[in-house]
Parts: C-alpha cells; structure tokens; sequence
C-alpha cells in the first residue's frame, strides 16, 4: 500500500505528471476574476472565500481524469486490480495520492490567492480549513466518475458532468463554512459538521463504488 | 425419476420472457398503438377541461400553464424512477432489456425537464416578477436536467451497447438522491415556488375544477411517457440489430478471399 502511495506520487511530481499544473490552473482563474469583476477591494474580498472555493473545485474536476487513465494507458491498472489486496483499499490508497499530489498543493497555494482577492487572514484561513476537509470529497466522489469514464476519450470533461451533481453540496457547505467564519451571525460549526460528514461518507462510498466499476470493466 | 423439465418462475415468468427482444416487440407492436389512443382521448379530455376551467381569482388565465407545467415536472421524476429502476434491473437482476430502457428514457426525462423549465419561467415571469430565481426547487430540477444531459452524454459516448450498461447504471442510481431532493425542496426549505398541494398527507388543497384537468392531465402525460417509451425501447433494439447486422457483414467481407469480394 505504502509503496502504491510512493509510486503514485513520484509519477505526478514527474515531468508528465501534471499536479503543479493544477496550481497553475488555481492561479489563471483566480487572477481572471479582478478582470471581469474589477478590482474593487471591498468587492473582491466578499466574493473572495467563493471565488477560491470555485476555483479549488474546477482546478480538481479537471485532474481528476488523471485518477485512472496514465494506469490504464501503460497498462498497469489491469495489474493492480487483479491484485489479491481488496479493490476498494487500492482504490482509497489511489484517491489519497491523488489528493496530495493535486489537491493539497492547492491547499498550499491558498493563503497568496488569498492575498490576492484582498481577503482578511480569518477568511483565509477559514477557506483553508473547509478546503482541507472538502478536497478529499471531491476526490472520492470523482473516483467514481474517474471509473466510469477511464476509457473514454474526452473522458475528462464528461466525468466533470457526472459527478458535478454530487459535488455542489460539497461547494454549498465549504463556502458555507467559510462565510460563517468571518460574518457574525452566520454559523461556522454546522456547515463545518457538516462539510466532514460529506467527506467522510464519500471516503467510503467512493472507493467502493469506484472499486467495484473498475473489477466490472472489461478494458 | 426426477422431474428434469424446468419449473417454471411461477409469478415472475412474464418478467422474464419480455428480456427476449422478440417477444418484447411483439408485446410493444400492438401495445404502443393502444397506449398512444389512450393518450390523444386523455390530452383531449385534458386539455378540454383545463382550458374550460374559471380563472383563478389571483392569477387570471395563467393558472392554466399549471395544467402543462405541473404534470410535465411530475412526469420528469416518474422517468427517473423508471431509469433507476431499470439501473436496479441492469446491476441486481441482470435483465438484458433494462439497459435498452435506460438509454431510451434519459432523452424522453430530458425533454420533459426541459419542458417542465420553461413552462414554469413562462408562468413565473407574470406570478412572481422573474423569469427564474435560485431557489430550492427549481435549483434542484434544473440539476436534474444536468444529470440526463449527462447521462445522454455518457451513453452516447460509449460505443458499444452491452459496455455501456453499468456505467450507466451506477451513475443513474447516484443521480437518484436529487429524486427526494426535488419532492420536499419546498418543504425543507424557505422557497419561492409554492409548497406541495396536491401529494400530501393531508386531502389535497385545490379545488376539484382545478384538481380534475390536472389529474387528467398527469395521467395523460404518463400514457404519453409510458407510449414513447416503448417506441425508443423498440428503436434501439432495431439500432442494435443494425449494429451486429452491419459487423457480421463487415467480417463476412473480411473473410471472403481477395479475388471473390465484390
């Protein structure tokens, strides 16, 4: 397990690996925003905590077709899936890498795009928090899309519209959360709860699901 | 001696014999005739009583976009229900027509959202003074359209049919959770489209001249949904008969040596 952990996180850092340009992409859209909203402060510091957490969320909808597709390109996914270990385990085991190849350089990224969208430091660090508890989400339940779409062309894009549907609620709390951390009445607590429960339970239900899809193919 | 014919499913045998594509054409030739009269005398009938029904008090002749919106929206989750039913035929029971259901109902779902949309912004613009507004329900009927849309996508991308059935099974059977999402968005949450009035615990709060093109109309739209239906089912079957017709041909083509083909 630990060396499938290694393996996969040696492939993404290396040159056709692909997890910085998931920063690169944080960083584009991050900076489009001042163009099309101009660059009021006051405005761009409100809209900051959402504008991160969509920009966190279309950078990770668009690696996660790197879940699967580079194994099953050389070949090797067929290998590890008629490992004896549980499919399930092997599945979690990829998403995790996943997440720290590509999700947690994000997360690392976050606190300068804060700076950039004029966000005071409780707002930052209110985003950082709900968006290292809502990108494993997103990862888990991208698994499942990821196994649907692994041997489509143009699966990346597809997949993005399969599991967009499961994925809003994740938005809806984080930036919840987020908004509640810095606004005096809006609550942080629930939203927060809440945001780790969808976490939680797509930390199962995804890689079970994911799992089974890929031991059913037969590509 | 032991009996070696084999019993018969009892009960469920029928459910079985229409997983062969034959016998279910044959069902579906004289039945999809039946089912589409049914559905002209009922959209008539419906459609009479609707436009004869008073003008409501409060909002004038638009009350009578109701009797399209309402029935096309509740059709839309009814057609989800039937995929998800067919997911659940597909992964549990292995039926080899359930998938051919899947595909041809998402394209019928979609339209039927599509429909329930822009019937429901026509009448909101004079009832509520916008063309549409982010609330619960019509956020969540709105994501239901995304998911047939990717859906349709999904299968349309898959070339080969038998491949396609579990993927799109498992995504169908994921989308469900929007189902009871939609039905008590208005209750959950403070929305401005209007809270449930007609499938409640409680008697139903409309008034019969009301309730009664409705309900027609809704029955209408569920022969209507019921007869297209099994006129896509039949469509692909015939596609895929195509499909092996024109791959056998091809390979016959294949096989033939080189100074015989033609």
């Amino acid at each position: 397990m630990i060396s499938l952990l290694l393996r996969d996180m040696k492939l993404a850092f290396r040159v056709g690996g692909g997890a910085l340009t998931g920063i690169l992409f944080f960083l584009v859209v991050v900076t489009i925003v001042p163009f099309a909203v101009g660059p009021d402060l006051n405005l761009l510091s409100k809209i900051g905590p959402a504008i991160l957490w969509i920009a966190a969320l279309l950078a990770s909808l668009l690696g996660l077709d790197r879940l699967f597709q580079q194994d099953r390109e050389d070949g090797s996914l067929d290998v590890i899936i008629i490992q004896p270990r549980s499919i399930t385990a092997i599945v979690f085991i990829k998403c995790l890498s996943h997440w720290l190849a590509n999700g947690l350089p994000l997360i690392i990224a976050t606190p300068i795009f804060g700076l950039f969208m004029n966000m005071e430091p409780l707002a930052i660090g209110a985003v950082l928090v709900t968006l290292l508890i809502g990108t494993p989400a997103i990862t888990f339940i991208g698994a499942v899309g990821a196994a649907v779409t692994v041997s489509l062309p143009r699966g990346g894009l597809l997949l993005a519209v399969l599991i967009l549907p499961l994925v809003i609620p994740v938005l809806i709390f984080g930036v919840s959360a987020s908004y509640g951390a810095i606004q005096d009445p809006a609550p942080f607590t629930s939203p927060f709860l809440i945001l780790c429960a969808l976490t939680l339970f797509f930390s199962v239900l995804g890689p079970i699901t994911a799992g089974w899809m890929l031991s059913q193919s037969t590509d | 001696m032991t009996d070696t014919t084999t019993k018969s499913a009892g009960f469920w045998a029928w459910f079985w014999d229409l997983a062969n594509p034959t016998r279910f054409l044959g069902i579906a030739n004289w039945l999809i005739p039946v089912l589409a009269t049914i559905t002209f005398i009922l959209l008539g009938i419906g459609l009479y009583l609707g436009f004869s029904a008073p003008q409501d008090y409060q909002q004038g002749a638009t009350v009578q976009i109701m009797f399209i919106h309402v029935p096309a929206s509740w059709t839309a989750m009814m057609c989800y229900s039937v995929m998800s039913i067919s997911a659940l035929g597909t992964l549990v029971w292995r039926h080899p027509l359930a998938d051919v259901s899947i595909r041809a109902a998402a394209p019928l779902g979609a339209a039927f959202t599509f429909l329930a949309l822009i019937t429901g912004s026509l009448w909101g613009k004079p009832m509520w003074g916008t063309w549409w507004v982010w609330d619960a329900r019509l956020t969540s009927v709105l994501i239901l359209f995304i998911i047939y849309m990717g859906l349709i996508a999904l299968a349309r991308a898959i070339e080969e049919p038998t491949a396609a059935a579990r993927s799109l099974a498992i995504i169908t059977l994921i989308g469900f959770i929007n189902i009871p999402i939609i039905k008590f968005s208005v209750d959950w949450w403070n929305t401005l489209h209007q809270p449930a009035s007609v499938s409640r615990l409680a008697k139903p709060a409309m008034d019969a001249v009301f309730l009664y093109p409705l309900l027609t109309m809704a029955l209408a739209y569920t022969t209507l949904f019921f007869t297209l239906h099994l006129m896509a089912m039949r469509n692909e079957i015939f596609r895929r008969r195509i499909r092996s017709m024109r791959m056998s041909a091809a390979r016959k083509f294949e096989n033939q040596p080189v100074g015989k083909r033609n």
